[in-house]
C-alpha cells in the first residue's frame, strides 16, 4: 500500500505548520492563565490561610505509633504481647552538656553501666535530634521523681512506651523469633520499600521469626497529630488527629500446651521437635532446644551478653528444627522404601534374605547389620519394621541413586518446605549432580558418583542430611498419603480493624501419584515397628494406633571391626536419636519428627518423647513420671548404629 | 570610545547571537542570580559555581550559534546513537544513587546519558524528517516512533520518569510539528487513556499508593506529600506582594526542600508574591515568544521541527515545574529553565538556545 504523504505538497505543508504553531502558542498561553490562576487562588485567596499555617509552622506532626499486633496459638493463648512501661529519653541536640546531665540524672534513676553502655551504642547510631533511652522500664518512683525535677533537664523526658513481651520465653523463641531497635540497614530497606513514613517515630522492627516474616501485618499503620506550637517548638494544641491503626493479630496453628509439653519431655536435651497437622500442614509444635530468653534482645543486646550466647557450644541461637541439617538415619527407610516399591525394585510380597552383614561385590568390606545374626528371610514390609540395614544396603544397590532421588524428594527432602520463617536450610538429598557441584573444586575421582556411595544413603547415612522440619513434614505426607500442604505456623490473620479474619488456608500443593496399597503397606510396617519392632517398648500400652520409625544418626565414623562404645565417646561424638511418627494411624490427627542430639539410639531417646506427645494431645493424658517414662526405655533395644561406607 | 580593535571583538561575539534572546535571557539570569543568594542561606559558594558554569554553558551556545544548522544537523545521528549507547553503558556501569542509575562516572565528573537525549533525539527526528521530506510514507512514523521509545524506555528503567516524560514530549513536538495525523494523536491520546485502568491493577500497593498522594498530598502528610504542603504554604503565604528578599520564614526555617533545584519557585514566590510571579511568567512568555517568531520564519524542515521542539520542550519545563511546585501536578523531578542550580541542565538548556540562535541568523543571511 503505497499512499503519497501529505507533507509532500509545500504549500500545504507550511500551511499545517503555521496552523500547529499558533495552535502551540494558543496552548501555552492557556497553560500559563492556569498557573496564574492557580498563584491567585494560592496567594490572594488562600493567603489568610497559609499565612496562618506558615505562622505556625510550627505546626508540627506528631506521629502516633499503633499497637503491634499480638501473637496468640490456636486456643487463643497469647504468646506475644505489649505492656506500657516508663522510659527515660534524652535529646542530644537539646542537651548542652550531656555527660553532666547524664551524672545529674543517676541521681534521680538507677542507670546501670550496661544501660549507659547502650546509650552510647544508640547515640552512635542515632541522629541527633532522636530522643533516646537512656533506662527503659523505669519504677514508678523513678518516673515521678524524673518528672518532678524535668524543669531543670531541658531535652530529658519520662515518656510511656510500649514493650514487647513473650511470655513464654525460651520456649518460643524460635518460632516468635523477637523484636529489636531499628538500625541503619533496617532504615535502608525501609526507604528501598519505600515505608519510610509508616515508621515514623517507631523504634522496633520485627528481627526474626514470625516477628520479621509478619512484620507488615504485625505493624500497622502509623497515625498522626497536627500539633500547633509555639516558637519554642511545644505543643499548645491538637488541630487535627489520625488515628494509628493498629497491627493486625497472628493466630498459629501451633498449639502451646503441646509445645509446653514437648519441652518437658526434652528436659534438658539439645535437639529438636517439630509436629505437624498432616490435613492441614499447620505447625502444631515446633521445639529448638535449647532456646534463647528473646527479651535479651529488643533493647539492644550488650556485647558480653552476646559472644556468651554465640560461643556456648550448645549454640542456643541456632534454630536447629529450621536450619539443623542431620542424616536421618533409618527415619529414612519408609521414603526409600517408596521409590523401591514405585521403579519395581521389589514387590510386596518379595522375601529377601537379610543376613548379619552385607558385603559388595568383589569386596571384602563388610556393611554389618544391627542385628548380629541377622533377620532370616523378611519382606520389605518386615525389613520397616525391624529396620533392617542389610535388606536396605542390597535394595539400595540394586537400585542406584537415579531411582531413590526422584521419589524420596517428592516427599520434600532435600527442598525448602516453604514454611513461614525465613533462613529454612535446603538440607541434601544427594545425587550424581549434587556430588559433582558439591565437590567441584576436587579432583574428577572424588566428584564421581562411585556405585557403592549409594549404599548408606539407603539406610539414611552418607550424603543425606534433612532438617527436622523437612523430616516432619515428609512424615505428614506420608501419613497423608501423599497430600502435600505446605508446612504453616500461622493460621489466621485477624484485620485489627475490621475484625476479619484472613484464612492462611491450608492449601494442598499436590498430590503424589502413588498407589494407595503402597502408601498403606509402609505404613504398617511403621505401625509394626511400635508392635513388634525396634519402637516396641514405647509401644506397650497404646490406647490408640500408632506408626513410627526410629533412627539414629552417626556423629563420627567407626573404624571397621570397631566398635561403637557411646560411653568411651565424648558427648558430643555420640550419636543422634531421631524418631518421626504418627498417629492415630487409620485418620492421623499429628506427625512429628524429633531429633535428640547425641543421645544415641532413636528408640531410646526420642521415640519415648513422641509417644508423650501423642499420649497428651490425642487422650490428653500428662505422663506423670517423666524420668520413668525414659528408662521404661532398655538402651539394648532397637537398632544399632550402621557403619560408614568407607 | 572604543578603539577598532574591541569594537571588532565586540563584533565578532555579537554577531551571532539574537539581541532580544539575549535581554531576556539577561533579566532572568539576574533574578536567578539574587534568588539563589537568598535560597542557599546568603552564602557565595553556590553562585561562584552558577557563575561558573553560566560561562561555559554561554560559551558553548556561542559556538553553536555560529554553526550553520545545516552542519549541526550532520551530527544527529552520531550523537543520537552515542547517546543510545551511553544510555545502555548506564545500565551496566551506572552509578546509583537513592535506587536510581542515571550517572556515568567519567574520572573527575559524571555524566547524565539521558539529558544528552533531551536534545539528541529531536535533532535526530528533525534530521529524519528532512531527509526523507520528499519521500515521506506512513511507515516513517512507525520509524521516528521507534526512535522515540527506545532511549525513552532506557531512561524509564533507570528508574527517571521525569527525564522519560521530558524526552517523550521533544519527541513528540517534531512528530507532530512534522504533521503527525490529528486521527493519530487523538487516537494515541484515546488509547493511552484507555489503558490506564490496565496499568492502575499491574501497581504494586505502595507504588499506587505514592500516586494517590501526587493526587492528594495530604494523604501523606508525614512522606512525599510533605514537600508540597510545605512549598503551597510558602507560595500561599508569599500573598500578592511578596515576603521581600531574603525574608521567607518558609525557606529559612528549612521547610523548603530542595530549594535551591527543583523547589527554587516555591522560594521566589514567597519572597516576591503574585507580583513577582507574574513578571517570571512574563519573562518566560517573551522568551517563548521570541522562540515562536525564529520558529515561524525557519527556512528548512529541520529548522522548524527543530525550533519548535526547543521552544516547546522549554515550555514543557517551566510550565511542570511551576506546575508541581504550585501543587496542580504531579511531583517528578524537572527543574525550572534558568532558575534551579544544576549544570548539566543548564548546558542543555543553553545548546537548545544556541541551537535556535543559528536557526535564526541562517534566516538573516
Amino acid at each position: 500500500m503505497r499512499r503519497p504523504s501529505r507533507l509532500k505538497n509545500p504549500q500545504t505543508e507550511e500551511e499545517q505548520f503555521e496552523l500547529r504553531l499558533v495552535i502551540a502558542y494558543a496552548l501555552i498561553i492557556l497553560m500559563f492563565l492556569t498557573l496564574l490562576a492557580r498563584f491567585v487562588w494560592l496567594q490572594v485567596l488562600q493567603h489568610d490561610h497559609f499565612s496562618t499555617l506558615a505562622q505556625n509552622n510550627r505546626i508540627s506532626l506528631v506521629p502516633i505509633l499503633p499497637n503491634r499486633g499480638l501473637i496468640l496459638d490456636r486456643n487463643g493463648v497469647v504468646l506475644a504481647q505489649n505492656y506500657s512501661a516508663y522510659t527515660l529519653e534524652l535529646t542530644p541536640s537539646k542537651i548542652a552538656d550531656l555527660p553532666a546531665t547524664i551524672a545529674k540524672l543517676k541521681k534521680l534513676a538507677d542507670v546501670s553501666p550496661r544501660d549507659e553502655k547502650l546509650f552510647k551504642k544508640l547515640l552512635a547510631e542515632s541522629k541527633n535530634f532522636e530522643a533516646i533511652p537512656l533506662k527503659v522500664k523505669l519504677t514508678d518512683e523513678e518516673a515521678a521523681r524524673v518528672a518532678a525535677n524535668a524543669w531543670q533537664f531541658p531535652g530529658v523526658e519520662v515518656k510511656a512506651r510500649l514493650f514487647r513481651d513473650y511470655p513464654y520465653k525460651e520456649m518460643t523463641s524460635h518460632v516468635l523469633g523477637y523484636i529489636g531497635r531499628i538500625n541503619q540497614k533496617d532504615q535502608e530497606r525501609l526507604a528501598d520499600e519505600d515505608k519510610t513514613t509508616n515508621y515514623k517515630g517507631t523504634n522496633y522492627i520485627g528481627k526474626t521469626g514470625l516477628e520479621e516474616v509478619y512484620e507488615d501485618d504485625l505493624h500497622g499503620q502509623v497515625g498522626f497529630e497536627e500539633m500547633e506550637t509555639d516558637s519554642g517548638g511545644r505543643a499548645v494544641r491538637s488541630l487535627r488527629r489520625t488515628p494509628p491503626v493498629n497491627g493486625n493479630t497472628l493466630k498459629l496453628a501451633l498449639d502451646i500446651r503441646l509445645q509446653e509439653m514437648a519441652d518437658k519431655l526434652f528436659g534438658d536435651r539439645r535437639g529438636a521437635l517439630v509436629a505437624i497437622d498432616p490435613s492441614t500442614g499447620g505447625v502444631l509444635a515446633f521445639l529448638s532446644k535449647p532456646g534463647f530468653d528473646p527479651s535479651l534482645f529488643i533493647d539492644g543486646i550488650d556485647s558480653q551478653t552476646w559472644a556468651s550466647l554465640n560461643t556456648d557450644w550448645q549454640k542456643p541461637l541456632v534454630n536447629r528444627a529450621l536450619r539443623g541439617t542431620y542424616p536421618p538415619g533409618s527415619t529414612f527407610k519408609p521414603f526409600m522404601s517408596m521409590a523401591a516399591l514405585m521403579t519395581h525394585s521389589i514387590g510386596l510380597h518379595d522375601m529377601r534374605g537379610a543376613p548379619g552383614y552385607f558385603t559388595l561385590p568383589g569386596s571384602s568390606h563388610q556393611f554389618r547389620d544391627s542385628k548380629k545374626s541377622g533377620n532370616g528371610v523378611i519382606n520389605l514390609q518386615r525389613a520397616i519394621t525391624v529396620s533392617s540395614d542389610t535388606f536396605f544396603y542390597k535394595l539400595a544397590w540394586d537400585m542406584g541413586i537415579d531411582k531413590i532421588h526422584p521419589v524420596v524428594g517428592s516427599f520434600g527432602l532435600g527442598s525448602k518446605t516453604g514454611i513461614d520463617l525465613d533462613g529454612e536450610a535446603t538440607g541434601v538429598l544427594p545425587s550424581k549432580e549434587w556430588k559433582e557441584k558439591r565437590f567441584a573444586r576436587y579432583k574428577p575421582e572424588v566428584r564421581r558418583w562411585y556405585p557403592a556411595d549409594v549404599v548408606s544413603v539407603g539406610i539414611g547415612q552418607g550424603f543425606n542430611a534433612y532438617t527436622p522440619l523437612q523430616m516432619a513434614n515428609a512424615t505428614a505426607i506420608m501419613a497423608n498419603n501423599g497430600q502435600v500442604f505446605k508446612p504453616h505456623l500461622v493460621q489466621q490473620v485477624v484485620d485489627s480493624k475490621t475484625g476479619q479474619t484472613r484464612l492462611i488456608e491450608p492449601k494442598p500443593l499436590r498430590q503424589l501419584p502413588y498407589p494407595q496399597e503402597y502408601f498403606d503397606y509402609i505404613k504398617e510396617g511403621m505401625h509394626g515397628v511400635m508392635i513388634s519392632g525396634t519402637g516396641r517398648r514405647v509401644g506397650i500400652g497404646l490406647q490408640y494406633s500408632m506408626a513410627g520409625k526410629t533412627g539414629t544418626a552417626q556423629v563420627v565414623a567407626i573404624k571397621q571391626g570397631a566398635k561403637y562404645n557411646a560411653a568411651s565417646l565424648a558427648e558430643q561424638y555420640r550419636d543422634h536419636s531421631w524418631f518421626i511418627a504418627f498417629a492415630p494411624v487409620e485418620q492421623p490427627k499429628i506427625a512429628v519428627a524429633i531429633i535428640v542430639e547425641n543421645a544415641g539410639f532413636g528408640a531410646a531417646a526420642a521415640a519415648p518423647v513422641a509417644r508423650g506427645l501423642f499420649d497428651y494431645y490425642l487422650l490428653g493424658k500428662v505422663p506423670n513420671d517423666l524420668a520413668g517414662l525414659l528408662k521404661t526405655v532398655p538402651m539394648e533395644n532397637g537398632e544399632a548404629r550402621e557403619e560408614s561406607a568407607d | 570610545m572604543k578603539s577598532p580593535l574591541i569594537k571588532q571583538i565586540w563584533q565578532q561575539i555579537k554577531e551571532p547571537l539574537d539581541g532580544w534572546m539575549m535581554l531576556f535571557l539577561g533579566l532572568i539570569f539576574a533574578v536567578s542570580m539574587v534568588l539563589l543568594y537568598s535560597a542557599n542561606n546568603q552564602s557565595f559558594d553556590k553562585i561562584d559555581n552558577k557563575l561558573a558554569y553560566t560561562v561555559l554553558a554561554l560559551a558553548v551556545m556561542w559556538v553553536i550559534a555560529r554553526m550553520r544548522p545545516q552542519s549541526v544537523m550532520n551530527f544527529a545521528p552520531p550523537i543520537y546513537v552515542l547517546g543510545v549507547l551511553l544510555l545502555v553503558a548506564v545500565h551496566f556501569k551506572g552509578i546509583t544513587v537513592n535506587g536510581s542509575t542515571r550517572w556515568l562516572s567519567l574520572g573527575v565528573t559524571r555524566i547524565q546519558p539521558s539529558e544528552i537525549l533531551k536534545i539528541a533525539l529531536p535533532m535526530m527526528l528533525a534530521w529524519f524528517f528532512q531527509k526523507y521530506e520528499l519521500s515521506l510514507r506512513w511507515w516513517h512514523y512507525l520509524v521516528a516512533a521507534a526512535l522515540v521509545l527506545v532511549p525513552v524506555g532506557l531512561v524509564l528503567k533507570q528508574p527517571d520518569l521525569g527525564t522519560a516524560l521530558l524526552i517523550t514530549a521533544a519527541g513528540f513536538f517534531v512528530l507532530f510539528f512534522a504533521g503527525l495525523p490529528w486521527k493519530v494523536i487523538f487516537a494515541g491520546a484515546a488509547l493511552f487513556a484507555a489503558s490506564l485502568p490496565v496499568v492502575w491493577n499491574h501497581l504494586h500497593d505502595y507504588q499506587r499508593k505514592r500516586v494517590l498522594t501526587l493526587i492528594d498530598p495530604t494523604t501523606d502528610p508525614l512522606g512525599t506529600g510533605y514537600h508540597i504542603i510545605q512549598s503551597m504554604i510558602a507560595i500561599g503565604s508569599g500573598g500578592p506582594w511578596g515576603k521581600g528578599w531574603l525574608n521567607g520564614t518558609q525557606t529559612h526555617l528549612d521547610y523548603i526542600p530542595e530549594r535551591t533545584t527543583d523547589f527554587i519557585f516555591a522560594v521566589y514566590s514567597e519572597e516576591f508574591g503574585l507580583a513577582g510571579n507574574v513578571v517570571l511568567l512574563v519573562l518566560y512568555l517573551l522568551i517563548l515568544s521570541r522562540a515562536l517568531m525564529i520558529t515561524a520564519s525557519a527556512q528548512t524542515l529541520y529548522g522548524r521541527l527543530m525550533a519548535a521542539s526547543i521552544t516547546m520542550s522549554f515550555f514543557v519545563y517551566a510550565f511542570v515545574n511551576m506546575g508541581m511546585v504550585s501543587g496542580i501536578l504531579p511531583v517528578v523531578g524537572v527543574p525550572l529553565p534558568f532558575m534551579s542550580y544544576g549544570g548539566t541542565a543548564s548546558v542543555t538548556l543553553f545548546i537548545g538556545m544556541g541551537m535556535l540562535m543559528g536557526i535564526s541568523n541562517l534566516r538573516r543571511l
